[in-house]
């Protein structure tokens, strides 16, 4: 076996940067912490493609399975023999992968942010955030056990509330960072419940034991049953409602679209290509004991999925801020990818589902990024999100057009782009799995294409505003990394993903059924003429649209009241009605208690003091009385 | 000695001296004069020892001794009481009881 212990770099070096520049960087000027962040994460993405290389091909022996190696283990905490928490770092397919997606997105990131963040006052906080975010879902990533995993989910959901909340002179990002923070926490709490069960069930946290098919975890579980599912179905389903929260699902999406209040960067990394792939990452790492031992579960998550996805796209469609537009657009890739763990099976080609929902992830992080990094590159250059503040861009940012179209044509699944790949994959799994999932699959492609290309002819197209100064390109720092992106935007659907990420380790043949993917590109295209169409050329066809759908467009338009109803549940459900009656039992139940004892002993304090009086005589007057009294009831009484 | 003179004369002055004394520490002002008062009742105290022992047990001296004992005593506490007076004179200017109530909440 070949040593992998320089791993333990990868993530290490992101957490030194982060040391070093959080209680350093105001010492030292700006550029010198930006250039100190972004070389850290260079070596790590260095060594991660190093990792990637040996792990996938050179250490590799042609037609073995992949197999799942601990390259470190430190015993962390030891509660009991039983109970012990373990650090480590799991090399699997899909960790290597992810380290592979994280690396790269975190290092574009901050080349990227070295030019958009030149200026701001924040520089070194925003640097040593940002490597404490690549940290921690670097850390998360490579988790061997259950446990480590949870504290790294934290860490990560801790980094994105800093960055979320990084203009904190801003009370709408202030908001933003709690609202997201809350809502991840809240759904935290059934990750929490669902590791209890499942350790509780399994008596182990390690990943290695629980994922293995023929190991104790999956052959002994299940047993007890309640409301109708195992045990082990519902620690599942809590688990997932942890991953749910992360990656923005339907219903506890809420917070996404509002983190857009973070610098631009931040949305490209965290609530794009990285962080919100999280819980799909969870579902795939724990993929075959759901799979075998809790088929129920995985429905949810498909159906989730499925729901999320259609949701998010038609919210899309209506929204104006560009930013709100790509983070629906996220929130709806990644319900795709759901839906692929959702209805796929294990183990060889039935497990096609597992490596499409990973290939989407890998090509939606790179395309994703981008199409954020673009759209950071644009505000940058007009100072607004809103859509109608731009217009006909195209001649002054001709490098972004360029990345942004290919972009939205990955995205819109159009081949030869990388999107068409594992977008084809996903839908010829659903359509072995799911019928029903697969057509609303089909016209979330629709969909998917026609806010893309709405929002580019938004952008790029249409008649010119009237802008503060003739907007610029961005420079060198910012447009390399587009550059790059557009590539691995273009190429990565090449990459031999059924070969390498399958659900149990092994290659598989799969080819693209065109009988699928011919009608998935006519949609697309349909979806993108349609938008051609109404967003060209300024006309009022997008008016008359609306009008005629006014009630569906309305709802949408309004994000469906999802905000609106969590706000009537908790503001004039929960807080009245359970929350005020607490507040009121604690203020005046509670506090009346204590209040009333402290009450009582100072009145009687005030009342006896009087005695304490400094005259002697009146001391002696009593000291007598009492005695004369005492020898009155001696005498007269006994 | 008298012998015609019963015991309840000599313990009605002890008593009527015992209660001017209390009264005397009770309502003087005056440091000194409280003192005063002190002495009375140790010397009513005083009289009662040596009555009760004339009169009960006329062959034993242990109430004339203890007679003289309280009177040393008392004669070693008027000294410390002085100084405590003089000392507080000292401080407040005054040997007025009622100025001198520091002590208190």
């Amino acid at each position: 076996m070949t040593d992998y212990t320089y791993t333990l770099l990868i993530p290490l070096i992101p957490f030194l940067v982060f040391v070093a520049v959080g209680l350093g960087g105001h010492k030292v000027k700006p550029v010198v912490s930006g250039l100190i962040g972004t070389s850290g994460l260079g070596i790590s993405a260095i060594l991660s493609y190093m990792t990637a290389i040996k792990y996938f091909f050179s250490a590799h022996v042609a037609g073995a399975p992949y197999t799942a190696l601990k390259a470190f283990e430190v015993n962390w905490l030891h509660l009991t023999d039983k109970l012990t928490i373990n650090l480590g770092i799991l090399l699997d397919p899909i960790s290597v992968m992810m380290l592979v997606v994280v690396t790269t997105v975190s290092f574009m990131v901050h080349l990227y942010s070295l030019g958009y963040m030149k200026g701001d006052p924040g520089y070194y906080r925003f640097f040593s955030f940002l490597s404490l975010f690549s940290f921690s879902m670097l850390g998360l990533v490579i988790a061997t056990n259950i446990f480590q995993m949870y504290i790294f989910w934290e860490l990560v959901g801790v980094s994105s509330f800093l960055l979320i909340g990084f203009y904190y002179e801003k009370p709408s990002a202030v908001a933003a960072s709690k609202k997201a923070f809350i809502v991840t926490r809240f759904a935290d709490l059934g990750f929490l419940i669902g590791i209890l069960m499942l350790s509780f069930l399994t008596g182990t946290f390690d990943f290695q034991t629980l994922t293995d098919p023929h190991g104790p975890a999956i052959t002994n579980a299940g047993g007890i049953a309640f409301m109708g599912m195992s045990v082990l179905t519902w620690s599942l389903i809590f688990i997932f409602v942890g991953g749910a929260g992360k990656s923005a699902m339907f219903p506890l999406h809420i917070w996404l679209p509002d983190a857009m209040e973070g610098p631009t960067p931040v949305s490209a990394l965290i609530h794009a290509a990285t962080m919100v792939v999280a819980g799909v990452y969870l579902v795939a790492r724990l993929f075959p004991i759901y799979s075998i031992a809790a088929p129920d579960a995985l429905h949810v998550v498909a159906w989730v999925g499925g729901i999320s996805s259609l949701f998010a796209a038609v919210i899309a469609c209506t929204q104006t801020d560009i930013k709100r537009v790509l983070a629906y657009s996220t929130m709806s890739q990644i319900g795709y990818m759901m839906l692929a763990l959702g209805v796929s099976g294990y183990g060889g080609e039935e497990g096609l589902g597992f490596m499409a929902s990973n290939f989407h992830l890998f090509t939606h992080a790179m395309f994703k990024a981008l199409l954020f990094l673009g759209a950071g590159a644009i505000i940058h250059a007009v100072h607004s999100n809103e859509m109608g503040d731009m217009g006909g861009l195209r001649k002054y940012l001709p490098v972004t057009h360029i990345t942004f179209l290919i972009a939205c044509l990955t995205i819109s699944g159009i081949p030869p782009f990388s999107g068409f790949f594992s977008k084809d994959e996903i839908l010829t799994a659903a359509f072995h799995g799911n019928k029903l999932l697969f057509w609303i699959e089909y016209i979330v492609a629709g969909l998917t294409a026609f806010y893309m290309f709405r929002l580019y002819y938004n952008i790029f197209w249409g008649k010119e505003r009237h802008y503060h100064h003739t907007p610029q390109e961005a420079p060198a720092v910012m447009t390399i990394p587009l550059v790059f992106l557009a590539f691995a935007s273009v190429f990565s659907g090449f990459l031999p993903f059924h070969d390498l990420v399958t659900s149990d380790g092994k290659a598989f043949e799969s080819s693209i059924d065109w009988m699928i993917a011919v009608p998935s590109i006519l949609v697309g295209l349909v979806g993108i003429i349609l938008a051609t169409v109404m967003y060209r050329k300024e006309s009022n066809l997008p008016d008359k649209v609306a009008s005629t759908v006014k009630h569906l467009y309305k709802w949408a338009h309004h994000k469906f009241y999802m905000d609106e109803l969590y706000l009537f549940v908790t503001k004039k459900i929960i807080f009245r009605y359970i929350s005020a009656p607490v507040a009121w039992f604690d203020r005046h139940i509670i506090d009346g208690i204590m209040n009333g004892v402290a009450g009582i002993i100072q009145f009687s304090a005030y009342t006896i003091k009087g005695f304490q009086s400094g005259r002697i005589q009146q001391y002696a007057f009593v000291f007598i009385t009492g005695s004369i009294a005492l020898v009155l009831i001696y005498v007269y009484l006994f | 000695m008298i012998p015609n003179i019963p015991l309840n004369y000599f313990l009605v002055i002890s008593t009527l001296m015992f209660f001017i004394g209390i009264y005397g520490f009770l309502t003087r002002r005056n440091l000194i004069t409280m003192l005063m008062s002190v002495e009375l009742i140790l010397n009513s105290v005083n009289i009662n020892f040596v009555a009760f022992n004339r009169y009960l047990f006329p062959q034993q001296l242990q109430g004339h001794f203890f007679m003289l004992i309280v009177i040393a005593v008392a004669a070693a506490e008027a000294a410390v009481a002085i100084a405590i007076i003089i000392n507080i004179y000292r401080n407040f200017k005054a040997i007025d009881v009622s100025h001198i109530d520091e002590m208190r909440f």
